[in-house]
């Protein structure tokens, strides 16, 4: 027999499909989502008894466009109640059917369902929000305890983001192509804002974000499915999954953050890493780089180094050069720093990043990765200087607590010149300089 | 007889389950494997990794390089290679080898997630 998680699991994955055929017809997400939601109660009431259909996605839809037609008609006191036999007896049509939807609909339904979460007017936390609700399917529940929020809150930031979407007219026509291609570029920032939204999470929340970086690895394969000759999606997939092939080994047991050099690699999971490494191969094929790419190619440099000491980091100063071009940001020029640090020492990096101090006044990892330079030169009071502003400027206590270790390490060295190396963890580069991990 | 079983599922369904889900179904077909190399009768098991991890080999002069897996259904699976490469560029060079020697059809080239050699067959 069947059981729950296996509907739950097919409920998941039918659900993009569903809900952005549902909205095609009906033109409003709230009907469309109303609809998805009677036809999945149908479905756990009919599969476990009749079996799973053998589309599942063609029966949601028909039975969900079916329920909400007739809540209409109820409405309107016009048509008697359908009689529950026409709805369940689909076994028949379902093939037919199949055959129907148009397959050519199934990749716009599902980007403009994406597309719709990513309206220009709607913060970037909406943005997540309403993308984990109606995409993934998640509950407010769930997406208000991930982002630390209570309910009520959450519930009321949805509603507002779908009031907006409401009145944005989103186009429900077939995109031409230029249209598609911008759409795609909206999407793949919002996918990995989510991704972001998981990843730079620490302390307690590390274990309750994990899920939006694994939603976000979903949404990623789904939308590269939809667009398989994508360069940019290929990267962006490989970007999602090779930071988080490394969760098991990010934080210790108190929730504090490993950096790079110090993590156990045993740890790191090598079949999402190997899935990373294959995308990155089947992007390079198309000589058309771009940042996603770039970005997963260091993380791949990373992923490929067995012991820190073989990480190759001219490599890497290369790749950030290139990322400099295509997606100039101090915070790019911060992690060039660190590479050029080793590449071709301190004083070099710390020249890199002097120009800097004016946009990043106010950015934590700016004095983080300013003073472990200091602290290598020797220059212990400056490095003390830049290190208690980095931790007037953590963002969590995590991330205070990982300064304070250099500073004890600074006060117990006393002025002993070069006798400790400050470790550098690099930024993450899809955050932008002053903005907090959570809100 | 040697015969080879071909696993077919919904990726995304697959794609949807927990990792408790993942590993519970792991650890069934484990018990089923054992069996299966304690009486000497299970060769090689691999587990692909996803089709948006594929790349395919159309067989044509010149072969020409597809995106994603072979979507075409009315050509059979015939057979199949387990192969050693460092980088996707080497098993596409295998793969025109093959072509060259086999031209017609496909060949989609997926990398395997986790490789279990098995035992030797009796």
């Amino acid at each position: 027999m069947t059981d729950t998680a296996w509907i739950d699991a097919a409920l998941t994955s039918a659900r993009p499909q569903a809900v952005g055929a549902l909205l095609r017809y009906f033109r409003d997400l709230d009907t469309a989502e109303e609809a998805f939601q009677n036809a999945c109660l149908r479905a756990l009431k009919s599969w476990p008894q009749n079996g799973p259909p053998r589309d599942p996605a063609a029966w949601l839809i028909m039975v969900g466009r079916n329920a909400a037609i007739d809540e209409v008609r109820r409405n309107r006191k016009q048509a008697p109640l359908p009689e529950d036999a026409v709805i369940s007896d689909l076994d028949d049509a379902e093939e037919r059917l199949a055959e129907r939807l148009d397959g050519s609909h199934y990749r716009d339904d599902i980007l403009r369902l994406l597309f719709i979460c990513c309206h220009p007017d709607l913060p970037a936390t909406q943005q997540i929000a309403l993308a984990l609700r109606i995409v993934s399917g998640l509950t407010v529940k769930q997406i208000a305890r991930a982002f630390l929020v209570s309910e009520a809150a959450m519930e009321q930031r949805i509603t507002r983001a779908k009031g907006r979407v409401a009145d944005a007219n989103v186009a429900f026509e077939t995109p031409g192509a230029v249209e598609r291609s911008e759409r795609l570029v909206v999407v793949a920032a919002m996918i990995y804002l989510i991704f972001n939204e998981g990843y730079s999470a620490s302390g307690d929340a590390v274990e309750i974000r994990r899920p939006l970086c694994e939603e976000a690895i979903r949404l990623a394969r789904l939308l590269l499915r939809l667009f398989p000759g994508e360069p940019e999606i290929m990267g962006l997939t490989a970007l999602c999954l090779l930071q988080h092939a490394r969760a098991a080994a990010r934080f210790n047991s108190a929730g504090e953050v490993i950096l790079l050099d110090d993590q156990d690699r045993s740890l790191w999971n090598q079949q999402l890493i190997a899935e990373g490494l294959a995308l990155i191969d089947k992007a390079m094929r198309h000589h058309r780089s771009g940042p996603y790419q770039i970005q997963a190619a260091i993380a791949a440099l990373h992923a490929r180094a067995g012991h820190p000491e073989d990480t190759d980091w001219k490599q890497i100063d290369l790749l950030y050069g290139a990322l400099e071009v295509v997606q100039p940001s101090p915070v790019v020029t911060l992690n060039r720093a660190v590479a050029v640090s080793k590449v071709r020492g301190p004083e070099a990096a710390l020249d890199m990043i002097e120009p800097l101090a004016g946009r990043l006044s106010n950015y934590f990892h700016y004095f983080g990765v300013r003073g472990a330079f200091l602290m290598q030169l020797g220059r212990h009071d400056e490095a003390g200087i830049a290190f208690d502003r980095a931790i007037a400027l953590a963002n969590s206590s995590a991330e205070a607590a990982h300064i304070r270790m250099h500073l004890d390490r600074l006060m117990r060295d006393g002025g002993s010149r070069g006798t400790t190396v400050a470790k550098i963890e690099p930024a993450p580069v899809g955050s932008s300089p002053g903005r907090s991990s959570c809100e | 007889m040697l015969y080879a079983i071909l696993c077919y599922h919904d990726e995304d369904v697959v794609g949807s389950w927990s990792k408790e889900q993942d590993e519970a179904v792991m650890t069934k077909l484990a018990v089923v494997r054992e069996k299966l190399v304690r009486q000497g009768r299970l060769g090689p098991v691999a587990r692909l990794l996803p089709t948006t991890a594929a790349t395919t080999l159309r067989k044509d002069d010149p072969p020409l390089v597809i995106d994603g897996p072979y979507a075409e259904t009315k050509e059979q699976l015939l057979g199949f290679y387990i192969i050693d490469c460092e980088t996707l560029d080497d098993a596409l060079d295998v793969a025109r080898d093959l072509a060259a020697a086999n031209p017609g059809g496909a060949y989609e080239i997926r990398p395997v997630g986790t490789f279990m050699p098995g035992g030797a067959l009796k």
